[in-house]
């Protein structure tokens, strides 16, 4: 470690959908922005979504989640030395008494970094669910079979059995056939399909079969997985699969561990899936100088975490006393009430009403 | 290695196919590319060894949050191997228990 304390005008952790959207709009503001990343790339979940996304034109619906990384890669590219970008780099504490971040670059390299503001866009971490033998190889997150298969091309396994038919369990069903990798089937404890019927429908037809109502009772195997046992949850009748990956699509819950440490209040939220900090419209925390964006928000989708990143950056660029276009703000909302609308937003719009303040100074 | 050769959407670009070492065993995998996708790749599937249960552990969620996929690599415990830049030459081993810190690495 070296004693040099790097400083810049705001700090984003996370590199992904919410937290590239954020650099890139507070830098066009002509802000400084560090941007840290822990993984060897930028673009967080983006760079693993090979379907075509929905939600509204704005934010880029139609086209498939990898290019809409390197369509904000472009952004940020165009604002020059304004931005740095660090991957493989972790912020690993946040001091409040000074604002001070301890940062780790691979695993030799340790620093500390000083900015006046930052914007906590971290993401979301899988969950877990207990069962016999879910330690064993073989179980894997639904986000790394993701980054194993669409990030570096290596084949997960020859048969895989599902856990979950949210958005996520469907989706990654479908990027596993594209690989050409066998689904045994999708599991869903729930009496219905808690994802998109399109995601549903285009996995149904290819024939693998949705199970509701049927949750995993045990993985077999003693090296790795060679099985599972399945069962009906109103039958209780047991049936054995053959896979070689249990794949758990059984939700995230936001990384929130900074918020902790910055002192922001936080309340328990079951819609945002976990702890998650009181905001107010700005997204600004109880810590003055913090900003959240993204999942770690509340486990949302990618298309309300690139405007969240837009609003957070924005906010970060004015309080930094510069001029930015106020407007923005109004349309931001906009575009996020129209992603939030009817039925499908129900459950978070329940779950922001809960960690939603007027304005700090109220408090 | 177990590759993707064929992808309705992606096109894969790898990097320069460097040579490692797993418990040993000369093995293949991409430059910069994470450690444990090189393993995987190969076909190695258990990691690590639980300290206490003595229970394999390959990796879950291939982000750096989770800590199932810590190895020993060129001597230093627990690293990572999911966020990790494969690099030629590296020695890579199944980390047994909690490992032992390295007191001659160079500050």
């Amino acid at each position: 470690m070296n004693g040099e304390i790097r400083k810049t005008d705001i700090l984003v952790v996370g590199g992904g959908a919410a937290g590239l959207s954020a650099a890139a709009e507070a830098a066009s503001y002509g802000a400084r922005v560090v941007v840290l990343d822990s993984d060897l790339h930028l673009g967080g979940q983006l760079v693993k979504q090979t379907h075509k996304f929905f939600g509204s034109k704005d934010e880029h619906a139609g086209t498939r989640g990898y290019k809409i990384a390197d369509i904000i890669m472009d952004e940020i590219k165009q604002c020059g030395d304004n931005i740095e970008l660090h991957t493989n780099t972790s912020a690993v504490g946040y001091y409040k008494n000074d604002g001070m971040v301890t940062v780790m670059r691979g695993e030799d390299e340790y620093y500390k970094i000083q900015p006046r503001k930052m914007i906590m866009a971290t993401g979301a971490q899988e969950r877990i669910i207990p069962f016999p033998n879910n330690d064993i190889p073989g179980v894997y997150g639904a986000g790394a079979v993701q980054t194993l298969m669409n990030v570096y091309g290596v084949v997960p396994g020859k048969r895989v059995l599902m856990i979950g038919a949210g958005n996520i369990g469907l989706i990654v069903s479908y990027q596993l056939m594209q690989a050409g990798v066998e689904i045994a089937a999708v599991l869903e404890a729930l009496p219905k399909i808690g994802g998109y019927w399109v995601h549903a429908a285009k996995i149904r037809r290819l024939g693998v079969p949705i199970h509701l109502r049927h949750t995993i009772k045990a993985a077999l195997g003693t090296d790795y997985v060679n099985g599972a046992i399945i069962q009906d949850l109103d039958t209780c009748e047991m049936t054995h699969v053959e896979c070689d990956v249990i794949c758990l699509a059984v939700g995230l819950t936001p990384t929130n561990e900074m918020l902790w440490q910055a002192g922001c209040e936080m309340r328990f939220v079951p819609e945002l899936c976990g702890h998650v900090p009181l905001r107010d419209s700005k997204l600004r925390t109880s810590n003055q100088d913090v900003w959240i964006a993204g999942d770690a928000a509340g486990i949302e989708e990618a298309s309300s975490a690139m405007i969240e990143g837009r609003i957070a950056g924005l906010a970060a660029a004015e309080s930094l006393g510069l001029k930015v276009d106020a407007q923005r703000f109004k349309i931001y909302h906009e575009r996020l009430g129209a992603l939030r609308r009817g039925e499908t937003g129900e459950k978070i719009r329940s779950g922001l009403s809960k960690v939603q303040v007027c304005d700090w100074r109220d408090q | 290695m177990q590759l993707i050769e064929e992808h309705p959407v992606l096109t894969y670009s790898h990097g320069k196919l460097v040579k490692f070492l797993f418990d040993g065993r000369p093995l293949e995998g991409y430059e910069g590319e994470p450690i444990a996708m090189a393993l995987h790749a190969n076909g190695v599937r258990i990691y690590r060894i639980t300290p206490d249960m003595k229970r394999p552990r390959g990796f879950f969620c291939a982000i750096g949050k989770c800590s199932s996929c810590f190895m020993v690599v060129d001597g230093v415990p627990n690293v990572r191997t999911c966020v990790t830049p494969l690099k030629e030459g590296m020695k890579v081993e199944t980390q047994t228990g909690k490992g032992c810190i390295p007191m001659d690495v160079e500050a």
